[in-house]
């Protein structure tokens, strides 16, 4: 055992580094499928709460659609006010006991990440719809667009791009909270980090060094999400049809 | 009922809560026609003009677009109403995410069903007649006021409307740019296009209107030629209303 902290730095990351970097690995796994899938929730839950009444005449559509806005509420509610640890070994150990159904701990992670992000992602999607300015829908609707396509050529493109700062919040508060999958036995970079640090009591060390990987996939993400958000802006000017670029943008 | 009314309006009534914005209008439009709502703020002009491509639901009265009614029988949906009945915005109401060529095709692709390139040579055709084709590739929050409802307009002319509706279309706009606007809205005037206009551009309404529907309080409280309204106004309340408007009228 070496005597120097850095000494047992280099002798984990020497000794373990594959499996931290596997740990790691699996950590962005969930966490990007998990966003991804939990914006895909988000979308289409959030999208139906934005849905109008139906005018007069639709009775049977009004009382449809007041029901899927209430369990799209209970839905939103329900796994926003409730840890996902507590999620976790509630679903995991839950669906084991009550249905027999035995999940592998992966498809777990991805399963509680995803529907956890979901009911977030609802709210912000919600937020984003209500943030585009009223007259998009009507310019939009006074060329004949169905809600549908309102929302899918107008508004969402809109409010998509506005939460895309909200999107990369989540990818990244998922990379730090898959930590808490370890409950449920899955082989993250917390769980592999805590298997390295026992094995020769180098807790300091152990975690000083996820610290440094966690941090480096987060500010990774973010790096790459601003790139993002800067190529949706499209280009600051414009070429004319036939001449050279307006070099101010007239406002 | 005649056949070439294109657009008929019988007792039409809105109410928003307690407050009743309009009250039993009556209007007909014949194919050709450019007819001009003129009124004070708050007279009830922009809710008729919502009301008649159904933006607003009227609360009673009827709609009838080529003798069908539009709420109880229209044989189509308000959609694809809508796309026959364009309109045009106070506040342009351009798409943001799009590019000026892609605010002028989407409704013609999504809407139409029309090809790509149908799209694009028809988009093209209209933008150079409002002079913005060499802003294609522009963004609208790249383009001023004017150049932005130019382009509005162009859009509701892709769809080849068969009347356009404009909601205060200059009333958004610095002065100067008001007529680079009234120029384009004037030619497509003299081409035959069924227009109805909200404006308080009196000059633009005594020109080119031909008939005119003064607004007070709810109620169509007079209407008739330009001449009828602009040079022999019979309600004290048309007077009063273009009283302020003499040294615009003179000018014209």
């Amino acid at each position: 055992m070496p005597q120097s902290f850095s000494g047992r730095i280099v002798m984990i990351l020497s000794r373990y580094g594959g499996s931290i970097l596997t740990g790691a690995g699996l950590t962005m796994l969930i966490a990007l499928i998990g966003t991804v899938f939990g914006c895909i929730i988000g979308l289409l839950v959030g999208v139906v709460q934005s849905v109008p009444e139906p005018g007069r005449g639709h009775p049977a559509r009004k009382i449809l659609l007041k029901v899927v806005k209430f369990l799209c509420m209970a839905y939103v509610e329900i796994f926003r006010g409730t840890p996902m640890m507590v999620q976790a070994m509630f679903i995991f150990y839950g669906a084991a006991a009550l249905f027999e159904i035995h999940m592998t701990t992966m498809f777990a992670a991805l399963f509680i990440v995803s529907i956890n992000t979901g009911a977030y992602m609802t709210e912000t999607v919600r937020g984003g719809i209500f943030s585009i300015d009223r007259g998009q829908v009507e310019g939009a609707r006074a060329i004949g667009m169905t809600h549908a396509q309102t929302m899918r050529y107008v508004i969402l493109p809109q409010a998509l791009r506005n939460i895309m700062p909200q999107i990369g919040n989540n990818l990244i508060i998922n990379i730090k909270d898959t930590s808490v999958l370890n409950v449920i036995g899955v082989v993250e970079l917390f769980y592999t980090t805590n298997s390295v640090a026992g094995a020769y009591y180098t807790y300091f060390e152990a975690f000083t060094v996820a610290m440094v990987v966690y941090f480096i996939l987060t500010f990774t993400c973010s790096r790459l999400l601003r790139l993002a958000e800067k190529k949706m802006d499209g280009p600051d000017n414009y070429v004319l049809a036939e001449g050279p670029v307006i070099g101010e943008v007239a406002r | 009922m005649k056949g070439s009314d294109l657009l008929i309006v019988r007792h039409l009534g809105k109410s928003f809560g307690r407050h009743e914005v309009l009250q039993d209008i009556d209007l007909v439009v014949q194919k050709g026609d450019v007819t001009c709502m003129i009124g004070a703020s708050g007279s009830g002009k922009s809710t008729f003009l919502r009301c008649i491509n159904l933006l607003e639901t009227p609360d009673d009265g009827h709609i009838f677009f080529h003798g069908r009614d539009v709420m109880e029988n229209p044989g189509m949906t308000e959609s694809a109403y809508r796309a026959k009945v364009g309109m045009v915005f106070q506040s342009f109401n351009l798409f943001n995410n799009m590019t000026v060529l892609q605010n002028c095709m989407i409704g013609q692709e999504k809407v139409m069903k029309k090809g790509k390139e149908e799209s694009e040579e028809n988009a093209m055709w209209y933008l150079k007649k409002v002079g913005m084709e060499p802003y294609v590739n522009a963004r609208p929050g790249q383009l001023s006021g004017g150049q932005k409802q130019r382009v509005a307009i162009a859009r509701a002319m892709a769809m080849q409307p068969e009347v356009l509706l404009f909601d205060e279309p200059t009333s958004a706009l610095d002065p100067q740019m008001v007529g680079e606007v009234l120029d384009v809205m004037k030619a497509l005037a003299q081409e035959g296009l069924t227009m109805i206009v909200v404006t308080h551009e009196m000059a633009f309404a005594k020109e080119v209107s031909s008939h005119v529907v003064f607004m007070a309080d709810g109620v169509i409280a007079e209407e008739g030629s330009p001449q009828d309204i602009f040079e022999n106004p019979k309600e004290e309340r048309t007077r009063e209303f273009l009283s302020r408007f003499r040294g615009e009228l003179q000018s014209s």
